[in-house]
């Protein structure tokens, strides 16, 4: 087969993937800094965007593909990854809307699940892998990442009490901007892969490159720029909720929290999990705010965020089965040009909503009064 | 390590615990010996502030004091650029 131009489609829409990816994830790294003022916004999501480059070509194992044993690629089509890649784009775009901090591991993974099952029924995916390797590790990984947040929390009060509030302060300070630059890192070395491995797939479903090929340098290169890019542009609403929403943070749980992040997220990828981000930075900063006395953990944020997190993967496959069905229906690259109206018809709209309430540098602090974290509805299809 | 074979347990407790134990020494107590480093280089700090009797507030650490908060500066700096290592060398 081939199709050049469903692949140049194809290619274009995984980097817009990438790129929310990157927009959606900045919090996870950087919320606590921004919060403490340990560093000023803007340069906090311009360091993380250089980390998020650098990292995207640190790894020299660039990880086959995502969809390897969670869905059986032999099945997969380029329309396929489309509609799975809008079931990601889609969730993305929603949570960030809404503030939520919700994975985009989970929505890629969603979004893939969906098409698969969509286009070739349940026989495609691989359950037992999809549980073992993706949603009880996510639900661990927030528990672990908050236990060693709330432990490394109460030793670093407990040892540096004597210390004045400001000489605290800023020593602490330091230390947070360290920690939250090995997350920014370690996020561009895992977050960008996921991207690299799709696109890989499409070029070997397509034939372009043999099926045991690695991502070929372009690859690496336009997915390390558009994560980055992303990581850039700061997606401010779900950096307030991290950072002002759940717990109000002070420098010493802030570098407790990214230490916890960048120590589970390296820890368990070096055994193979490839982890949300997103899941252990948020266990991370709810773990900080148990452990310190006295600190208010808004438990309701939590929950809805935890509401959130149950429906990524089904709302994204929702959507990537929706988007696979229509494509199919009308059928060949003309199908694939619908989905794709309508992907950045959905994709204005949600924008031109976020710009009723901006969120932005100037007022990511601002007090919290439950404003940007509205219900958490799962998305329609 | 223990490289997960096709049919995967539903959870592996080996990998479990060995990630737990080790996030602890990394993610909890480095940034705990980063605290040991601080207050190394104030002893006293806000206790001495409140409580010198003659004036003097001892804030400013010993030649002892730097030397333990520079150890302890130098472990957390080492140990984050094994993580920067591990990263590298590929996962």
């Amino acid at each position: 087969m081939g199709n050049d131009v469903l692949l140049a489609l194809v290619v274009v829409t995984a980097l817009s993937f990438d790129f929310t990816n990157g927009f959606h994830d900045t919090g996870n790294a950087m919320a606590t800094s921004i919060a403490t003022s340990a560093l000023p916004p803007r340069v906090a999501v311009a360091l993380s965007g250089v980390l998020n480059l650098v990292g995207a070509f640190l790894s020299l194992s660039v990880a086959a593909t995502i969809a390897s044993g969670l869905v059986d690629t032999g099945l997969v089509t380029l329309t396929v990854v489309f509609a799975g890649l809008a079931g990601g784009i889609s969730w993305n775009l929603l949570t960030w809307l809404l503030g939520i901090p919700s994975s985009s591991s989970h929505a890629l993974i969603g979004g893939v699940i969906g098409s698969t099952l969509a286009a070739a029924g349940g026989h495609a995916v691989q359950w037992h892998n999809l549980f073992a390797k993706v949603i009880i590790p996510a639900g661990l990984s927030p528990v672990v990442a908050g236990l060693v947040a709330a432990l490394g929390t109460w030793w670093i009060y407990r040892i540096s009490r004597s210390l004045s509030d400001s000489a605290r302060n800023r020593g602490f300070r330091i230390g947070q901007i360290g920690s939250a630059s090995m997350v920014s890192l370690a996020h561009g070395t895992n977050d960008a892969q996921k991207t690299m491995g799709v696109i890989t797939l499409a070029l070997i479903v397509n034939g372009t490159v043999p099926a045991t090929a690695s991502a070929p340098f372009w690859v690496i290169l336009s997915c390390a720029l558009a994560i980055s890019l992303g990581t850039y542009m700061g997606g401010w609403r779900v950096i307030r909720t991290l950072g002002k929403g759940l717990v109000e943070i002070e420098s010493p749980q802030g570098m407790a929290a990214e230490s916890a992040s960048a120590a589970v997220i390296l820890l368990s990828s070096h055994f193979g999990y490839s982890l949300s981000t997103t899941h252990v930075a948020t266990g991370s900063i709810l773990g900080t705010g148990v452990g310190r006395k006295g600190a208010s953990v808004r438990w309701n944020v939590a929950g809805r965020m935890a509401t959130a997190w149950l429906f990524t993967l089904p709302a994204a496959a929702a959507v990537g089965a929706g988007a696979y069905g229509l494509a199919s229906l009308i059928g060949g690259s003309a199908g694939v040009l619908a989905d794709l109206a309508l992907l950045i018809a959905v994709a204005g709209t949600i924008y031109w909503k976020s710009r009723q309430t901006p969120v932005g540098h100037d007022n990511v602090n601002a007090e919290w009064a439950g404003s940007v974290e509205p219900v958490a509805v799962p998305a329609a299809a | 390590m223990s490289a997960p074979a096709p049919a995967a347990p539903w959870v592996d407790w080996t990998a479990l615990w060995q990630i737990i134990v080790l996030a602890v020494v990394a993610g909890a107590a480095l940034p705990a010996l980063f605290a040991a480093g601080l207050r190394a280089l104030r002893p006293g700090g806000r206790r001495a502030a409140a409580a010198g009797p003659d004036g003097s507030t001892a804030v400013t650490a010993g030649l002892a004091g730097i030397g333990v908060a520079g150890l302890c500066f130098a472990v957390v700096l080492a140990a984050a650029g094994w993580g920067i290592y591990a990263i590298v060398s590929g996962a």
